[in-house]
């Protein structure tokens, strides 16, 4: 392969894949063809999830190296192309593939804060980042840092803070690749969870770098493919044009309307809109009153609670014609009473919550922060700017992300790449948005106002599977749907848009695979990133430099396989909520890396202690905020400035940039070699030039 | 190694570029975010005005500037003989 020019190595790739996609295609048609003969979708299920697990392992086994260059950096001669593919799958993870159209559905225009951010992001990695890395031509983000800075804690800093972030995020992606293999193949959880892992580990085991590349270019076609499909049905379904993202803002349009009348009273579906929601302002009345009862009374009066109850049932059972139903269902009353005052208080709260939540009207799509007085309106606004500037700079600094601009051949080829990932990624962002609009103009036009007597068979069969992911209950005992009385959770959206677009099962299982691609692709790149920095970082740079090449990959591997089967052991324990692990490895990367790492560019009087003080300033302000206001840690402090616990970094990043800048004027200016260092990077070629490139 | 004027010249034009085009891509993200209610009344192609730029509009615009700095730089190394050798 090393005789190969870069032109056939680009030429043959691009062969490889299309063989590659043509193959796809061929097998999803067989697939087709085995439902049309009566296979039964659980074993066409398993069908998808076995063929692409093998498939990535294939191509694991294939690219297997024990080239220190080719594991750590796929022996930078990926394509621009190739590499924009492969951040593609790498940055789009189960939250983008699944969860994205789902928080859109829910929260409209609020939404777009993740599609704005987790876009625009690489605006900064292309103009402050990319290329001057990919000109440093080392391994990994701490490499950069112990060089620019000098000597190990810097380095060492850096590695903390790698691992944090990526762990913190990995966490999210082994969540969601178990949630997929249960769903769709009966699996339990936990052992979803284990069996995914298999299919990360052979294909970054025995490959490094070198193999995720290959693989995350094919996950990418398939979770392409997956995503499109579907959502160019719904929208020739609605709309007739097989173009969602410019047919959607017609639907839109509708959606708004239809938003209109189910507010108003005065028509008839708003009429009985208004009186489901006073039929939970009861309910929510009631639980309050019970809280507050419970204040003033405590266990006294949970006690006399459950006595009634407890007697009411014996009451109802006493009579001679008592309906055994009413029986059951008061004895269950009594026995479900909650126990204690604590367990009490949490339930109450829960249902006053539940119950409030639907009483208020239906939010507008396409309405910016929505808020009942100006002081909300301004509390919503300013947490969705902080929101997308955290993810835009966050996007910037995640080190599993910036080590892929190390793998192109040039600096130029970096630039492209940098262009063909954005590209890559705004096909599938720039749908996402559109596959929301379609699918609420399915549920407020086609389900809402159908009598419960006729489901739509997609909403009986997911009410099924899971009462969290779609639940319709008669309210107001009307035997008409109204929309206040659907509880939709936000994953359904992508998962259930080929059901609703009446599409064969064979679409919803590539829909499966195409969101187990983006979580597989997402955690091999991470949990490569945290085994490099232990085996690269801190083993070869700190501890023995002057290691074999075989020994250092053997422990890079050993490493590999500890971390994965660390992260999937608390995987398992189901800590914490995906969107916001997923949000604090964004705030956490802005505040630790951005500021050393874009001053280090640009700023050549930036120091050694410059970036101590501002990455550990910036990690710490950012760490500690989350840790005072994030309920999961209990504390509950106020927050600063109505700032929610997601965008701790919009405090951390300003603790960093001036922790750099005032640390670096308190001490010396750096050495001339280190100022060499900076001029290096600053210049794709210049004559006379030192060399920081690694092997 | 000593830096020649025309390097130096490369280097404030390369700032020049990537500041120009951080502004705009300031302008699109945040002012255009901060006064979204405010915009709420402009359509295009039947979407308003904000919510057009957030889920569509603005993406465009960041996809053209990475472009157009990967293609600027590009031919900036040319110019200034400071690109890399064939590879």
């Amino acid at each position: 392969m090393a005789a190969q020019s870069q032109s056939q190595f680009f030429s043959s790739l691009k062969r490889y894949y299309s063989f590659y996609t043509g193959g796809f295609v061929a097998f999803v048609i067989i697939v087709a063809i085995l439902e049309q003969l009566g296979v039964p979708n659980k074993i066409l299920g398993y069908i998808f999830l076995a063929a692409t697990v093998l498939l990535y392992a294939g191509i694991g086994v294939m690219s297997r190296t024990a080239d220190v260059s080719e594991y750590y950096v796929a022996g930078r001669r990926v394509p621009a192309l190739f590499n924009g593919m492969a951040t593609g799958a790498d940055w789009m993870s189960a939250a983008s593939f699944i969860g994205m159209a789902g928080t859109l559905y829910l929260s409209g225009y609020d939404g777009l804060a993740f599609v704005l951010g987790w876009t625009g992001g690489y605006c900064l990695v292309a103009l402050l980042l990319a290329p001057y890395l990919r000109k440093f031509g080392q391994f990994t983000i701490p490499d950069f840092l112990g060089a620019r800075y000098g000597g190990n804690i810097p380095r060492s800093i850096g590695v903390f803070a790698a691992i944090l972030c990526s762990f913190t995020y990995v966490i999210a992606q082994i969540y969601g690749v178990g949630l997929i293999t249960s769903r769709f193949t009966g699996l339990e959880f936990g052992i979803g969870v284990f069996a995914g892992l298999g299919g990360i580990l052979v294909c970054s085991f025995l490959g490094g770098m070198r193999a995720v590349t290959w693989t995350q270019v094919a996950q990418y076609i398939i979770l392409i493919v997956a995503y499109m499909i579907p959502v160019v049905w719904l929208s020739v379904k609605h709309t007739g044009n097989p173009v969602p993202q410019i047919a959607y803002g017609y639907v839109l349009e509708k959606v708004t309307a239809r938003e209109v009348v189910l507010n108003d009273p005065t028509t008839p579906d708003g009429a009985r809109e208004a009186e489901v929601r006073a039929i939970f302002k009861q309910r929510q009345e009631a639980a309050e009153g019970k809280l507050k009862a419970l204040e003033a009374g405590g266990v006294t009066y949970l006690a006399e609670e459950k006595g009634k109850l407890s007697l009411a049932a014996a009451d109802l059972k006493a009579k001679p014609d008592a309906d055994p139903a009413a029986v059951a269902a008061a004895e269950k009353a009594a026995a479900d009473y909650p126990v204690d005052a604590a367990a009490a208080k949490k339930a109450w709260t829960a249902a006053a919550n539940g119950a409030k939540a639907k009483t208020g009207p239906i939010a507008s799509h396409a309405e910016p922060f929505a808020g009942k007085d100006q002081a909300a309106i301004d509390k919503k606004r300013k947490n969705f700017l902080a929101l997308v500037l955290c993810l835009m700079v966050g996007t910037a600094a995640l080190p599993h992300i910036l080590m892929r601009y190390y793998t192109t051949p040039s600096v130029k080829e970096a630039r492209k790449s940098v262009f063909w990932s954005l590209f890559f990624i705004f096909l599938l962002y720039f749908t996402a948005p559109a596959l929301a609009v379609l699918a609420k103009f399915d549920v407020y036009t086609l389900l809402v106002g159908s009598s419960f007597s006729e489901l739509p068979s997609w909403v009986a069969s997911w009410a099924a599977v899971d009462k969290s992911l779609m639940s319709v209950t008669d309210i107001n005992k009307d035997g008409i749907v109204q929309l206040a009385e659907i509880t939709l959770g936000g994953d359904l959206i992508v998962l259930a848009t080929p059901e609703i677009a009446g599409l064969p099962y064979v679409i919803t299982g590539l829909v499966a695979a195409g969101g187990l691609a983006a979580a597989l692709s997402t955690a091999d790149g991470l949990l490569l990133t945290i085994a490099n920095a232990l085996s690269h970082d801190v083993y070869y740079k700190m501890i023995n430099p002057h290691a074999a090449t075989t020994r250092r990959l053997a422990i890079s591997k050993g490493l590999l396989l500890v971390v994965a089967v660390f992260a999937a052991y608390v995987t398992s324990l189901k800590p914490g909520d995906i969107l916001f692990l997923v949000g604090a490895a964004f705030s956490l990367a802005a505040s630790a890396f951005f500021p050393a790492l874009a001053l280090g560019v640009f700023w050549k009087r930036a120091n050694k202690w410059g970036a101590i003080i501002g990455m550990s300033g910036g990690l710490g302000v950012c760490m500690y905020y989350m840790y005072m206001t994030y309920p999961f840690f209990g504390v509950n402090a106020p927050l600063w400035w109505d700032i929610n616990p997601i965008s701790a970094g919009i405090f951390g990043m300003p603790a960093g940039i001036i922790g750099v800048v005032v640390g670096s004027l308190l001490t010396a200016a750096p050495n001339k070699e280190i100022q060499d260092l900076v001029d290096h990077v600053r210049y794709p070629n210049l004559e006379g030039d030192i060399n920081t490139k690694a092997a | 190694m000593q830096l020649t004027e025309k390097h130096k010249e490369y280097w404030r034009r390369n700032l020049r570029v990537t500041g120009i085009l951080l502004a705009v891509w300031f302008v699109v993200t945040f002012v255009i975010g901060y006064f979204a209610r405010e915009l709420q009344s402009i359509t295009i192609i039947g979407f308003p005005f904000p919510f057009y730029m957030g889920a569509q509009g603005s993406l465009v615009i960041y996809v053209v500037i990475i472009w157009f700095y990967a293609n600027y730089m590009n031919k900036l190394d040319q110019e200034y003989g400071v690109h890399e050798g064939d590879d």
